[in-house]
């Protein structure tokens, strides 16, 4: 993947960019339409859906609250299964381990399951550095990978490209990874998911190492659990002779029956199904079946920032379903490339700021005001993340961490209108200020232009001029 | 420090001002009361994933099975299986031999009505997890009193020390415009075998 | 019962109109509401700017100016939920336990109108008389933060005259999100411009909402699109009658 998040601008700047994509706003308004509807359909069958929210929440917080704990039962289980265990404090750390581990059994190349923590530490571009390919199998990975482009969807990465789009980099590309696409190629759903079952076969058939992620991975018996559709989890998981699998701190849930809330509520979260094609569990080696030799690199990254936010911290119980993405107005008409992150959406506007800290750079910081705060993310996040609670906290961070420099207009802005509304009197002041000017615009109900900042509002919309007497004023006079 | 240390250290400090009680999980999720006829509900909502879904009596799978994966297909089958099915039995053969079988006939641990969902836990009859991915077709017999209300009477019915496979309906993707297509990498077609006792 | 109007400030500087209507149609309902002329603002703005201390003063005047009274009532969704789910982190900041102790107080007796009108007066049939075509748009804080659910239309059904149309996505957000429409004012205006769509669609003559703020936003753009569709506040609607007609 040649494409890159780095030097990406700010929020309102990349949004502007790709709203005037009007391939890319047709193609995910039918996408996230689609989902949407599908989910609230086999939501809307399960008669105790809050209760299982509630559960889910509370066996994430349980887990967490005692993370130090649950992460050494899990260090002990999975030794217990013949599992070597590592831990990467950030991204380079642990990209040098798989990297380690591919070139210790010599290989060229790796198979790789869908992965949001590979993704997040660039471990194909780090393991390219070593010589190794990182082959990525998820049919919408292979879509962005071969394109060279970037993810914009944590479930459907290929969310911005229509079957058009996805038949071009088929052919144009296919040939130059593996496997050409076949002659006469159509851009039939089927026909281009038969060209990637094609070219990533002989990928699979010869592959010596694979590296997943993990949904989830219990503490109590060492189990790793990979949700997926296509079969390539399958394949990479079950095939070469050895695994190795990235996983996030947070993805530890201390038993094997907690499972029984999970596997309700990501599906349906995320697919809009009852239950996802294939979901696969493993406590380690398994004789005679599978890879041989199993690493688990256990990775923080910020996570541990994260955490220490006593309001933040709940962004840590996310299962990366990706239903807020789907509800979201915001994320449906920028897309997820605005974002700047393979965190994109309303989870990724408020995870990057929390993983990487404020204040620092303005991208991260634009983050949190990428959202109207309409409520709709955390309606549907099923482990009951308050996305618009915690974009209110960020907020405050990024402003409290500009705080002592030089003040924007901004903030110039808020400390007058925090002076004003202190008072009543103040206020009527300005309301009687606000009357003069609309004797001075003589009767006209609307404004049509006005220069920066009011241009801002005045672009599209026209601005209602106020009325001689604001309704103090006239409470006044009635007295 | 190692990383293992510096990570747990940063946890803790992290966890400083953090409420030390935990949360009671409240399990009413799992009193649910059970679908009235679980097997017709499993058959239904099979099928709504494209699966071919049959009942039958157990005397009928050797013609079912045969029907299914034509005359000239070549069937694999785990150790321990155990109807009279004609086919090879698994020997440990290579990925890339596995994929000369066009159909591999298992068994399967347990069934879940209200998902539509198979579960393997690849003992004997059902065979090592590659058998069931390979080869194009998979055909799965499930007796009728395999089939579990819903996800967690599963959960707990299952052994997290046995590798499983759960499978609802054929391989799919959505990745192509929220479109859902049958059949990626796993198999593309998917019959299930519902065994009604005698 | 001693009930407060909790006017807004943008209903106060912009739209005295709504505040009236809700004067007008509480006393046609027998309550006498005092205005408490301290009020100012809900601190919103500069809470969602993340500028907790400057909302400090705001949520001093407005625990000031409603101490003592059983209701506060508001013609905003936005600043109900502002008031309700806000003003506790605003005194924490603040580090003041009384000013903690004043919200504690005065946080939960506030109610946006329709939760007034049916929760607490009980009444669904308030007497109104609007004979127009009518498109109702569920505002996001109304419906999720504080969950009026279908009070609003409860209301709306039983005024004489009004035929309310289906708003198609009517929960989806206009795109006004307070700062949110200067911050990334192309993204609020593309979501703008889809609800305008919407609304146009129904055919409806008037846009009904429980926000000002948010129908400012939808307004502007119908105005500026010179659609015909004029929008109005709820409390508007149900303090019309035939008499002032």
């Amino acid at each position: 993947m040649s494409g890159t998040f780095l030097g990406m601008p700010p929020f309102p700047v990349a949004a502007r960019a790709a709203l005037a994509d009007t391939q890319l706003r047709h193609n995910l308004a039918h996408a996230t339409g689609t989902i949407r509807a599908k989910r609230a359909d086999v939501v809307a069958e399960v008669d105790n859906w809050e209760e299982l929210r509630v559960a889910g929440a509370a066996i994430k917080d349980n887990a967490l609250r005692s993370l130090d704990a649950t992460l050494l039962r899990l260090e002990k289980s999975l030794q217990d299964n013949g599992v070597t265990v590592h831990w990467a404090r950030d991204a380079a750390e642990a990209c040098s381990i798989v990297a380690a581990v591919a070139l210790s059994h010599g290989v060229d190349e790796v198979v790789k399951v869908k992965s949001m923590a590979t993704q997040e530490i660039g471990l194909n571009e780090a393991l390219a550095e070593h010589g190794v390919a990182a082959w990525e199998t998820d049919l919408a990975e292979l879509i962005v990978q071969l394109g060279d482009d970037l993810p914009s969807h944590i479930l459907v990465p290929a969310i911005h490209r229509n079957r058009a789009e996805i038949r071009e980099v088929f052919r144009d590309r296919m040939a130059g990874a593996g496997k050409a696409a076949p002659d006469g190629l159509s851009d039939e759903p089927a026909d281009l998911a038969a060209a990637a079952r094609a070219h990533l076969r002989e990928k699979f058939l010869r592959a010596k190492v694979a590296v997943s992620g993990a949904n989830f991975a219990v503490a109590e018996t060492g189990t790793l659990v990979v949700v997926e559709s296509e079969g390539n989890g399958r394949m990479c998981l079950t095939l070469p002779e050895v695994l190795v699998s990235v996983v996030g701190i947070e993805k530890v849930v201390p038993t094997w029956t907690d499972l029984d809330v999970f596997f309700q509520l990501l599906p349906r979260s995320s697919t809009g199904e009852r239950m996802n094609p294939y979901t696969s569990t493993w406590s380690g080696v398994a004789p005679g079946d599978g890879p041989r030799e199993m690493h688990v690199v256990l990775l923080d990254n910020g996570r541990t920032r994260v955490l220490a936010d006593e309001v933040g911290r709940q962004t840590l119980r996310c299962i990366r379903c990706s239903a807020c993405l789907n509800v979201c107005p915001v994320y449906e008409r920028t897309g997820g490339h605005a974002y700047g992150s393979v965190y994109p959406g309303p989870i990724g506007a408020i995870l990057n700021p929390l993983m990487k800290g404020v204040g620092d750079d303005a991208q991260t910081d634009s983050l949190p005001y990428a959202s109207t705060l309409c409520g709709a993310c955390f309606e549907v996040c099923p482990v009951r993340i308050d996305i618009p609670e915690v974009l209110v906290h960020l907020r405050s961070r990024v402003v409290d961490a500009h705080r002592p420099g030089p003040p924007s207009a901004e903030a110039l802005a808020m400390r007058a209108a925090g002076w004003v509304f202190g008072r009543a009197r103040r206020l009527g002041a300005v309301e009687r200020a606000a009357g003069l000017l609309s004797r001075a615009l003589r009767g006209r109900r609307s404004l049509r232009w006005l220069p920066w900042p009011g241009s801002l509002w005045t672009g599209a919309r026209d601005l209602p001029v106020p009325p001689r007497r604001a309704f103090r004023r006239l409470r006044s006079e009635r007295r | 420090m190692t990383a293992r240390d510096e990570i747990l250290a940063a946890v803790r400090r992290a966890l400083a001002d953090a409420e030390p009680t935990h949360a009671q999980v409240s399990r009413a999720y799992r009193d649910t009361p059970p679908p009235p006829d679980p097997v017709a509900l499993f058959v239904e909502r099979a099928a709504e994933y494209r699966a071919h879904v049959v009942r039958c009596a157990e005397a009928d799978v050797p013609a079912i099975v045969a029907a299914a994966v034509g005359p000239t297909a070549r069937v694999l089958l785990p150790p321990g299986f155990p109807y009279p099915v004609a086919g090879q039995v698994d020997t440990g053969e290579t990925a890339t031999r596995l994929d000369d079988f066009d159909a591999v006939v298992t068994t399967a641990a347990l069934a879940i009505a209200t998902t539509g969902t198979l579960v393997l836990d690849h003992g004997p009859g059902q065979g090592r997890r590659a058998l069931t991915l390979v080869p194009d077709t998979h055909l799965c017999l499930v007796r009728a009193d395999q089939v579990v209300a819903d996800v967690p009477a599963a959960v707990a019915a299952l052994d997290p020390a046995r590798p499983q496979t759960w499978i609802s309906g054929p391989s799919a993707t959505s990745d192509i415009e929220l479109t859902r297509v049958e059949g990626v990498h796993g198999p593309r077609t998917l019959h299930i075998l519902v065994i009604d006792p005698a | 019962m001693k009930v407060a109007l909790m006017v807004t400030c943008v209903n106060d500087v912009l739209f005295p109109g709504t505040g009236a209507a809700v004067v007008r149609l509480l006393e046609r309902l027998g309550v006498e509401v005092d205005f408490p002329g301290a009020q100012t603002c809900c601190a919103q703005p500069m809470v969602n700017t993340g500028y907790l201390d400057e909302a400090v003063p705001a949520v001093r005047a407005f625990v000031d100016a409603f101490a003592g009274y059983d209701a506060v009532v508001t013609p905003s969704g936005s600043c109900a939920g502002s008031v309700r789910h806000q003003h506790a982190i605003v005194a924490r900041r603040s580090g003041d336990p009384g000013l903690a102790a004043a919200v504690a107080r005065t946080s939960p007796r506030t109610h946006e109108l329709t939760e007034f009108l049916v929760d607490v007066l009980g009444v669904e049939d308030v007497g109104a008389y609007f004979p127009h075509t009518v498109a109702y748009h569920p505002t996001c804080h109304s419906l999720r933060m504080l969950g009026v659910g279908d009070r609003p239309t409860r209301l709306l059904r039983a005024v004489r005259g009004l035929r309310l149309v289906d708003l198609p996505a009517a929960d989806q957000c206009c795109g006004f999100g307070g700062t949110f429409a200067l911050k990334n004012a192309d993204t609020s205006i593309a979501m703008g411009a889809d609800k305008a769509r919407h609304v146009r669609s129904t055919g409806a003559e008037v846009l009904v909402a429980g926000d000002n703020s948010c129908l400012m936003h939808i307004g502007g753009v119908l105005s500026r699109q010179r659609a015909g569709t004029r929008v109005a506040h709820l409390a508007e609607v149900l303090a019309s009658t035939e008499e002032q007609r």
